[in-house]
């Protein structure tokens, strides 16, 4: 009774607090929309200068869609290159061809490469060419898919570690923890309170950042949708179990903000939106004790494998475990407010 | 509440509290030295000291929210601090902690079931600790359109909800006006009449007067434990200021 009593006046201030509300809500969407723009936007055509070269090639690169430029010598188009006009320049001498590119952008260097690649591949049609295709995927997977499973996770993650940091450490600094411990509640009821008042919203949000992913930004998505919703409601739990336990440890909202770069920046390196195994093997081993990168794991599985609770169970005990650890060392830490 | 209580164990009927030699330091610092004190039951008992002498903490001793390094301490019979007591006082903190956001009433809601009150029984008791505190007509406001001392008084009417035997109260009348202040008073003198104990703390001398006993408390010692009458007598003066001035100069001599 105690701790439905808990959980329902969390809920209340919430539903009072508007900007905490549009936070959790809103603001997850808004970023994930920033970030659909940012990668998913137009195929990048590379704009190539030719100088010296045959008409056929010419052609061939028009038709893998690069943006062609002739120029009747090499000095006239590496002006053009330093000037940022062109993003690579293409020369015949003496029967070799050789290219110059740009250089500052990698992405931009890797696109320029490929098309060239391709236009060159067409000349030697003759020669057997592989035929192509995806286990997962497709062929037009763009870099937000593959790291959208892992940005659902960490934004969920991020915002109710945050929140439910600082509300927790706002009962202490208003006083009200010490009036609430004045009364019969047991501390493992104050700590049950939060986690079932703030679970109602996680869920919420859970649902609503999963479904706008998927349904509205259009990510790519083979597996079960309540597998996601899962495994996000599970990490969001972590975030919250953390957050409260954290904020035991701060005396301001600003310390709350200290352990932003203590605690998320560093999960987001492990979380698999940076491919791991150029790692030193050792620090690679760091990435287990990071909640953030079993979530991920498990929604990346599920969302471009297709993977079924079968093969993420591990991620779903090892989210739990973390959850009734952090719940635990909670209720522990609340001794430091009352003694019994 | 007394009647789910009917055993009380004979040596300690007439005392409310016990505290023996307790003591409480915070790293290397003393902030309550070996303190005795009984409190009866059905007084009022005011601690008297200046702000920084350990009143805050001794009571926190006597509620269980905090634990001495030394001594022994007693509520209705039971050492604390034990779970259980925290139903049978009612607490007001120094600080007014209420939620803001929350109305008056949600805020009572609240706090009525943290102590197991419920339905019928518990919107009775909203109606009546409201009563008390004159705050009836602003029920549905949310707090954060109170003024300060009507937080006081509804931070009050919280620590009377669920009718405690004994009521502990930290600083009650700070930032109340005078005529309200007159009629908590006539309100503790009732509920002591009832058979209420209570506790206070205050550094308003002429407070310390309206008290059965009190205790002067300074740098962490209990420096004399009388009746205001008493207490005046002994020192030879005519007004408890007076009296705190002799004694406290007396230990610090």
């Amino acid at each position: 009774m105690r701790t439905r009593a808990l959980a329902q006046r969390i809920i209340r201030q919430f539903l009072r607090d508007k900007r905490t509300l549009a936070l959790i809500f809103i603001a997850p969407l808004l970023i994930l929309t920033l970030l659909n723009f940012v990668f998913n936007g137009q195929p990048i055509i590379p704009k190539i200068g030719t100088v010296g070269v045959p008409e056929q090639l010419t052609q061939r690169l028009t038709n893998v869609d690069a943006n062609v430029t002739s120029y009747s010598s090499t000095d006239e188009a590496n002006q053009a290159l330093k000037d940022g006009n062109l993003d690579a320049v293409i020369s015949i001498e003496i029967g070799k061809p050789s290219i110059v590119l740009e250089g500052s952008d990698p992405t931009l260097n890797k696109a320029t490469l490929l098309t060239l690649q391709k236009a060159m591949q067409a000349a030697n049609a003759q020669a057997v060419q592989p035929a192509v295709s995806y286990l997962h995927g497709t062929e037009d997977m763009s870099s937000f898919d593959s790291f959208g499973p892992v940005l659902i996770g960490f934004f969920s993650f991020f915002f109710v570690f945050m929140i439910a940091g600082v509300s927790f450490l706002r009962e202490r600094t208003t006083g009200t923890m010490e009036r609430l411990l004045a009364t019969p509640i047991r501390r493992s009821e104050v700590v049950g309170g939060y986690l079932l008042g703030f679970g109602v919203f996680t869920l919420l949000q859970a649902a609503l950042i999963t479904w706008f992913s998927i349904s509205v930004l259009g990510m790519y998505m083979v597996g079960a949708f309540w597998l996601v919703l899962l495994i996000n409601l599970l990490l969001t739990l972590t975030a919250l179990t953390l957050g409260t336990l954290l904020s035991s440890f701060a005396t301001t909202e600003f310390q709350i903000i200290q352990f932003i770069p203590i605690v998320i920046v560093p999960q987001v390196f492990f979380s698999g939106l940076f491919n791991l195994d150029a790692m030193t093997p050792w620090l690679q081993k760091l990435s287990y004790i990071m909640p953030l990168y079993y979530g991920a794991d498990a929604m990346r599985g599920i969302m471009i494998r297709g993977e079924s609770i079968g093969s993420i169970q591990l991620d779903i005990y090892v989210l739990l475990g973390f959850s009734i650890t952090f719940a635990l060392l909670n209720i522990i830490a609340l001794k430091k407010q009352r003694s019994i | 509440m007394s009647a789910s209580h009917p055993f009380v164990p004979p040596s300690s009927s007439a005392s409310v509290v016990d505290l023996r030699e307790v003591t409480r330091k915070f790293g290397d610092r003393t902030v309550l030295d070996q303190i005795t004190l009984e409190v009866r039951r059905g007084e009022i008992f005011g601690l008297l000291g200046p702000s920084g002498s350990g009143k805050t903490t001794l009571i926190k001793l006597i509620t269980g929210i905090d634990q001495a390094d030394g001594g022994i301490v007693h509520m209705l019979g039971e050492k604390m601090p034990k779970l259980a007591m925290l139903q049978r006082f009612g607490y007001m903190a120094q600080s007014d902690a209420l939620y803001n956001e929350l109305t008056a009433r949600e805020n009572l809601q609240f706090f009525a079931s943290l102590y197991s009150l419920a339905g019928a029984r518990r919107n009775e008791r909203i109606q009546a600790v409201m009563g008390v505190v004159d705050l009836l007509d602003h029920l549905n406001k949310p707090v954060s359109a109170y003024s300060g001392g009507m937080k006081r008084r509804l931070s009050l009417a919280i620590s009377l909800l669920h009718e405690p035997e004994v009521l502990i109260l930290d600083e009650p009348t700070v930032g109340i006006d005078p005529v309200l202040r007159q009629s908590i008073w006539k309100e503790l003198l009732t509920l002591r009449d009832q058979g209420t104990t209570i506790i206070l703390t205050t550094h308003v001398m002429d407070e310390a007067d309206k008290c059965d006993r009190i205790g002067l408390i300074r740098d962490g010692h209990l420096t004399a434990v009388d009746s205001p009458d008493a207490l005046k007598t002994k020192t030879g003066t005519t007004t408890i200021e007076d009296a705190f001035i002799v004694l406290g100069g007396g230990i610090q001599a």
